[in-house]
């Protein structure tokens, strides 16, 4: 085939407004292809005889020689598509046997057998147009309300927040108020129960005597073996606990030195000294068969948990061992401990603190008093600042130009699929939860609007969801459209834990003349 | 991908799930490395490490020449062991085409021992073997060819193949031959007989007199790990040494993550082929992989021979050299003193069980070696001309609605594409032949929305079966007894993909024609003529066997799984093959992708080298990887474009597309857990890097179809090393970052990170080689060091070669059927050049009814001509010659094209003198007929 191909007048259904011009030339260049005339590769780059335009033989770099053929790798061919939007598609697709154009002009010599779908896409494409117009219209209106209801809000929101900020400070006042109320009756209070406590504490002293001296007693009369009235270093020599180097030998002079067993034996009177030497050790014959207590006081059978952990993590951070450390060295003195359990056994026979007398009970109650005011006006504060913050928050958020996505805050909003119930809560997160059973799974914390520069508020991005096993933490995109509704369309999982919904706002919907933006093209039909 | 992420956390984790993820976080504890400990060394191998324990010294095996019978094909000879008495049967064989077979198999074996079936395409054809001379000492065989003779000396046994006075390769010469002969058990009995008969077992001890080898521990039984093999035969190990003299470099035995030439392996362990599932493998070292070919090349500047160890059992080839760990230095040294030892490399196989039957093919060349290769086995399976474009793969595509945005998104941004596949995922809970009833619903309504943009799809169909009692497919294996059965004889279940699987017994041909009829289009739901098969998990692969593999006790009939192990991809990929031909009434070329392979593999797809990673070195083993196996006849290779584990850099996966852009199987795929990477998810400067490697290769298409068709004629390899084409330089013999495609195209891919250049060997001192993107002309034998950016895929064209190519690049190869060609001249320092043009229907058998055309173009003394290269061939094309290219032309005055009727017609051109290159413009005739064309 040696010739260019016009576009001919064949086809019945199109009217005569055809322009003869090149196959695959849109109108805008018709110009450049100037029959008979020599062609300029529109890059300029060389010129050729018209008859090599569309001869099949790519001479052009730009391909500009072969807007009809296949011929050169960077071609284009245009399509009418008379009822239909016209279109460019790559040269490439010309009579490869697949139908790209509507009109079937693109296969005008590969033997497929295209259908003419222009008037039908058209009609259907009207139709959707329409019905996107009219979302959009009514889509559009919602928004309008939308960023009246947000400003509305907003002002609403400024002034609460203005209002809780003078509260705030009343607050405070208060709650300074309080304070010195609190201080003021906490000092009496203190001191008078200082003063019942030391009473107590004399009161028990004591008794404490009292008791050793009894003690002292009958441990004289159990040593006095003999009953002479006298205890010898003979008779101390039988309680082995006694003996100051524990070697199992105690020894006479062992006993002498360091019990101040200065004479062989010692009356009651003398035996007062030895006793004070004795007495944290002394065990009672009667008791001598059982073990001394220095192991096992039960809360101590617990202490060695706190070690044995220590020993498990050995990783846990330093200043938790240290404390560690500081317990472990009380609870692994034995004496400690069993003097600990002594005393407590002295509190048992020395009894409770008796109660308080009338007057100090009555401080104690205006104390307790002026606490409780103080701590409600202080958890009132705190939650004025809460309420600061939130609102802060709330006003400082992004929510679209004219705040219109303002009403998503605060909302959630569910899809469930045959598996899983997705839900967004806008501005906050996105999650996953099996439908029968099963933990929720987060897919992602409002992270920011991720739209291209000249749409940013078509796309939300949520990040930081629960990790996946060597891969990345869950994260979802929302992708905006128009709609009347606010509905949650559909989620998907194009790539491993990042997930894709689609969510109907009104709040993205434009003014609907918008929608033409190549209305100008259709003059061509 | 691998049995490692059956661990991947589904959000419909499963307590199982939970279990294994634990065990697995154990086991993995975060490395991303191959996990060494689940797969044996040697030392493990109870087989290996008792064979390896033996050293060279002299064989205890005898010639007994008495026994000796040579009829005109064959020579039968016993040899006995004079430690144990046990006889065996030596048969030799000359084949046809310079190939000596050596048989060698217990004389009275216990009961027989395996011998590989289905491998040779056919009982290999003989040629007389004459006796040359007889002693005594041996006697000696003339192998007809060239003074070519075999010595089989007596005393000890070996066998000498001479050429002249030559040495080229002599068996058992280190006394490594053995053969562990079948035998009772006797501690068995010990163990059963109670000493009130203990007379009885000193009677049974005594008549076994001769046989007083120990029992060594692993002989009867071992165990890996947690799994027990009961080793119901006992040891039965064959094992062979060679030595080839003059030898320094040793090719093949596939398939290892190594470089193309083989290590010595004295200092670790032997190469081991095995068929394993390796999770994550390792680079750079001799573990089994997915796949085995048995067959090692040796190569010096005067000879290339090949051995082919026909043996399907575990097998670890252990090779020496006595110049190895020899410095440049002190090999010069060795030269300068005169130091008189000739190099010698020494090879040893020892393979767990069967006999030993070893193929020697003498060559010379190495193109002698892969047609005797292929005398054997068979050549590359013809693949449809699609199957040669670009695959675009992951795991995996969700749903209809993702294989459809997919495949729009290759048309918005022009970048072509044939085949779109789908991973497990697709399947109705991992049952091959069923779909996914949610997402993939309507299977035919996809397929055909592929069709009308003449595109096509694979889907994965794995051979491990679900148990499940409502699968169709499960209960007929079941039901028709096809299941392997484990060592107690019930169906062996192991643990995979769908959970627990049976695993059909693929070495049953009933089996196999049974699973062929299930891809029949009324057996196959959903399935189109678009539809091909990928073969996975075929090693096979079962998550809970030792090594991820299969117990060596379970029993395919009579035979141990031991026996035939490495065959069980092959033959998956046999029978997957078979059902797609016979699908179509024999009418289509098949297409299967398989993981797993064995010797003759090549008969039946493609293979591809499994679960690779996103990793520059990844990229670089990809060649050496391919080279071994075209070496071995595979020449249908390729590996995960981007890698598959992980997520390449931007930089890389740009790498890695113009480097896949230039190997034979050119598929992208990605693993489950990976970002998404299609092609033009990365920006627009690499969405059109990208798209210009998949152009080049489409551009490439008619060049890439001649050369599958000249390996399906030849069985030479497609992608090639140097040292193929220039045997006589030494400086290509390791060359294994560059590689050659056919002869013509030299490629050396950018596969260094931040790359600023390279640095090709263009071979061969007469040669021209031109660069193919800017035509500038280079000599040969010398390193071209070339500057390069991202855009850069160093290659080039031979001078002397013609090489057609489409320009018309569009969505699918099938569109571009009918678009004519561009001839790329290179002309040679002679000025003259030569090429071919391949040409059918590109997709049925019907080439072999002699549909095709076979175009010689040759250009010389200013003449380009076509002529029919295939004249009893018919077929006729739509394609014409828009363009002829010549490289390293002068400028004619006047160019005229002759065509068949005689006329003749002026062809304007165009000159580039700065780089004299000379553009015929759009001549026009057709491409199936006679012309010439004269420059003047």
């Amino acid at each position: 085939c040696t010739c260019y191909l016009l576009l001919l007048l064949l086809s019945l259904g199109v009217s005569a407004v055809e322009v003869q011009r090149p196959r695959g030339v849109p109108l805008s260049k018709r110009q450049f292809y100037e029959e008979g005339k020599p062609f300029t590769c529109l890059d300029g780059s060389r010129t050729i005889p018209f008859d090599r335009v569309n001869d099949d033989y790519c001479d052009c770099e730009d391909g500009s020689d072969e807007p009809g053929t296949a011929a050169c790798p960077n071609g284009s061919f245009h399509c009418t598509n008379a009822g239909f939007r016209p279109a460019f598609i790559p040269s490439s697709r010309i009579n490869d046997g697949i139908c790209d154009c509507c009109d079937t002009t693109d296969e005008y010599n590969s033997g497929a057998a295209c259908q003419n779908t222009c008037r039908e896409l058209g009609s259907k494409e009207r139709e959707i147009m329409k019905e996107m117009a009219e979302i959009a219209k009514e889509g559009f209106l919602l928004k309008q309300q939308l960023i009246q209801e947000a400003k509305s809000g907003l002002e609403e929101k400024k002034a609460k927040l203005a209002e809780v900020q003078v509260s705030k400070k009343d607050l405070e006042d208060k709650l300074e108020a309080l304070r010195t109320v609190k201080e003021t009756a906490e000092q009496p209070e203190k001191e008078a129960k200082e003063r019942h406590l030391k009473a107590w504490e004399d009161e028990k002293a004591a008794i404490r005597l009292e008791k050793d001296k009894a003690k002292m007693a009958e441990v004289f009369l159990e040593l006095d073996d003999d009953a002479d009235g006298f205890v010898s270093v003979a008779d101390l020599l039988t309680h082995s606990e006694l003996d100051p180097d524990s070697d199992g030998s105690f020894t006479e002079a062992e006993a002498q030195v360091k019990h101040f067993f200065l004479l062989d034996k010692v009356d009651t009177a003398a035996f007062e000294s030895v006793w004070n030497n004795i007495k944290e050790k002394y065990v009672s014959e009667s008791n001598a068969d059982i073990p001394a207590p220095v192991e096992t006081p039960q809360e101590e059978t617990r202490e060695p948990v706190p070690e044995n952990d220590s020993e498990q993590y050995p990783e846990e951070d330093i200043p938790e061992e240290e404390e560690d450390d500081d317990e472990e060295d009380e609870d692994e003195d034995p004496d400690d401990g069993d003097y600990k359990t002594q005393e407590q056994k002295d509190d048992d026979d020395e009894g409770t603190m008796p109660p308080y007398d009338d007057q100090t009970q009555n401080l104690i109650d205006a104390a307790q008093k002026a606490r409780n005011e103080f701590d409600e006006a202080e958890k009132a504060l705190r939650e004025v600042d809460d309420q600061i913050r939130n609102l802060e928050k709330e006003i400082s958020f992004d929510f679209g130009p004219g705040a219109e996505f303002a009403y998503l805050y605060g909302q959630c909003y569910e899809l469930s699929t045959s598996e899983y119930i997705y839900r967004l809560c806008p501005f906050n997160r996105v999650s996953q939860k099996p439908k029968y059973g099963g933990s929720e799974t987060n897919l992602g914390s409002w992270g920011k609007w991720t739209g291209p520069e000249d749409n940013v508020y078509s796309l939300m991005k949520y990040e930081h969801g629960t990790g996946c096993w060597q891969g990345p933490n869950r994260s979802t995109t929302v992708k905006l459209t128009c709609g009347k509704e606010t509905v949650v369309l559909s989620t998907s999982e194009p790539s491993r834990c990042e997930y894709l919904m689609e969510f109907t706002t009104p709040a993205v919907c434009q003014e609907p003349q918008s929608l033409y933006p190549d209305a100008h093209d259709h003059t061509e039909l | 991908w691998c049995w490692g992420h059956i661990i991947s956390p589904r959000r419909d984790q499963s307590p199982m799930a939970s279990v294994l993820l634990l065990w697995l976080a154990v086991c993995l504890s975060g490395t991303w490395a191959v996990d060494k400990g689940n797969f044996k060394t040697c030392d493990q191998s109870a087989f290996c490490k008792r064979q390896r324990a033996l050293k060279p010294g002299e064989s205890p095996y005898r010639a007994l020449l008495e026994t000796m019978e040579l009829t005109n094909t064959r020579l039968t000879l016993q040899l006995i062991n004079d430690n144990n008495k046990v006889r065996l049967l030596l048969e030799l064989y000359r084949l046809q085409g310079n190939i000596t077979r050596v048989k060698i198999n217990e004389l009275k074996p216990l009961k027989p021992r395996y011998e590989v079936p289905d491998v040779l395409i056919r009982e290999p054809p003989t040629e007389p073997l004459s006796l040359l001379s007889q002693d005594e000492n041996g006697v000696v065989l003339s192998l007809g060819a060239e003074s070519q003779r075999v010595i089989v000396s007596a005393r000890p046994f070996r066998l000498d193949i001479m050429e002249g006075r030559d040495v080229l390769m002599s068996l058992n010469s280190r006394g490594l031959l053995a053969f562990e002969h079948l035998r009772m058990r006797k501690d068995t009995f010990s163990y059963k007989v109670t000493s009130t008969v203990a007379s009885v077992w000193d009677n049974i001890k005594r008549t076994a007199k001769e046989e007083e080898e120990k029992v060594e521990d692993g002989m009867w039984e071992e165990s890996f790990k947690s799994h027990a093999d009961s080793k119901p035969s006992g040891p039965s190990a064959v094992s062979l040494d060679f030595s080839l003299p003059g030898v320094e470099h040793v090719y093949g035995i596939p398939e290892h993550a190594d470089t193309l030439r083989l290590k010595t392996t004295d200092n670790g362990d032997p190469y081991r082929l095995y068929n394993l599932d390796v999770f994550q493998y390792e680079l750079y070292n001799p573990m089994a992989l997915y796949g085995a070919v048995p067959v090692m090349l040796a190569h010096n500047a005067q000879r290339t021979t090949g051995i082919f160890w026909l043996n399907a059992a575990e097998t670890w080839v252990d090779i020496s050299s006595n110049t190895a760990g020899k410095t440049v230095f002190g090999k010069m040294l060795d030269y300068v003193q005169g130091s008189s030892e000739t190099p010698q490399t020494d090879v040893r196989w020892i393979s767990e069980s069967g006999i030993i039957d070893v193929f020697i093919m003498l060559g010379p060349t190495p193109k002698d070696i892969f047609s005797q290769y292929a005398s054997l086995t068979g050549t590359q399976s013809f693949p449809p001309l699609s199957a040669l474009a670009y695959h675009q793969c992951r795991w995996n595509y969700n749903d209809q609605k993702d294989v459809q945005e997919v495949d729009a998104g290759f048309d918005e941004h022009d970048i072509p594409y044939d085949f779109i596949w789908l991973d497990i995922e697709h399947t109705d809970g991992k049952r091959y032949f069923t779909w996914d009833p949610h997402k993939f619903a309507s299977p035919k309504e996809m397929l055909q929305g592929l069709v009308e943009k003449k595109r096509k799809m694979v889907a994965i169909v794995d051979p491990h079966i679900k148990v499940d009692s409502n699968y169709k497919i499960h209960n007929e294996i079941r039901s028709k007894g096809f299941y392997i059965k484990n060592k107690d004889g019930g169906d062996y279940e192991g643990w995979c993909w769908p959970g627990s699987a049976g695993y059909p017994d693929f070495t049953r041909a009933d089996m196999r024609a049974w699973w062929a009829s299930m891809f029949a289009y009324d057996q196959y739901e959903g399935s189109m003529e678009n539809l091909y098969t990928w073969n996975d998990m075929n090693e096979p692969s079962v998550f809970n066997g030792p090594e991820v593999t299969m117990h060596k006790d379970a029993m395919h009939g009579a035979w141990e799984h031991r026996d035939v192990h490495n065959l069980y991809g092959f033959y998956v990929q046999m029978a997957t093959a078979e059902g797609l031909i016979q699908r179509s009434g024999g009418v289509e070329r098949p297409f299967v992708l398989t993981r797993a392979f064995f010797a003759g593999s090549q008969r039946y797809g493609a293979v591809w080298t499994g679960d690779n990673a996103a990793e520059w070195d990844h990229l670089k083993i990809s060649i050496p990887m391919c080279l071994s196996l075209g070496l071995v006849g595979i020449s249908f290779c390729g590996a995960d474009v981007g890698g598959f584990f992980k997520s390449p850099s931007t930089e890389l996966l740009v790498r890695w597309y113009q480097t896949g852009a230039y190997q034979p199987f050119f598929r992208a795929h990605a693993h489950l857990d990976t970002p998404r990477r299609e092609p033009w998810l990365f920006g627009p400067e690499n969405t059109a890097l990208i798209r210009e490697a998949v152009r080049q290769r489409y551009t490439l298409l008619p060049y890439w179809y001649q050369q599958f068709y000249q390996a399906h004629q030849t069985g030479e390899p497609i992608m090639r090393p140097l040292w193929v084409e220039y045997p006589q330089d030494p400086a290509t013999f390791a060359i294994d970052d560059e590689f050659l495609i056919g002869r013509d195209l030299l490629v050396h891919p950018v596969t260094e990170e931040g790359a600023r250049g390279v640095t090709a060997y263009l071979p061969g001192k007469d040669e021209l080689w031109f660069d193919v993107h800017t035509f500038q002309k280079h000599n040969g034998a010398q390193n071209l060091y070339i500057p390069v950016t991202m855009s850069s895929i160093p290659v080039f064209q031979r001078g002397g070669s013609i090489i057609p190519r489409k320009l018309r690049v569009r969505r699918s190869s099938t569109c571009m059927e009918h678009d004519p060609y561009t001839l790329y001249v290179a002309l040679n320092p002679q000025r003259t050049a030569e090429g071919e043009l391949y040409i059918d229907d590109g997709h049925t058998f019907n080439y072999e009814k002699k549909e095709f055309i076979l175009r010689k173009l040759s250009f010389t003394k200013n003449i380009l001509s076509s002529v029919n290269m295939a004249p009893d061939a018919q077929f006729s094309t739509r394609s014409w010659i828009e363009r002829i290219i010549i490289l390293g032309a002068s400028k004619p005055s006047k160019v005229t094209l002759k065509t068949a009727g005689g006329q003749e017609s002026q062809v304007e051109f165009e000159f580039d003198a700065s780089m004299s290159v000379l553009t015929l413009r759009k001549p026009g005739m057709n491409a199936g007929v006679d012309w010439s064309v004269t420059l003047q």
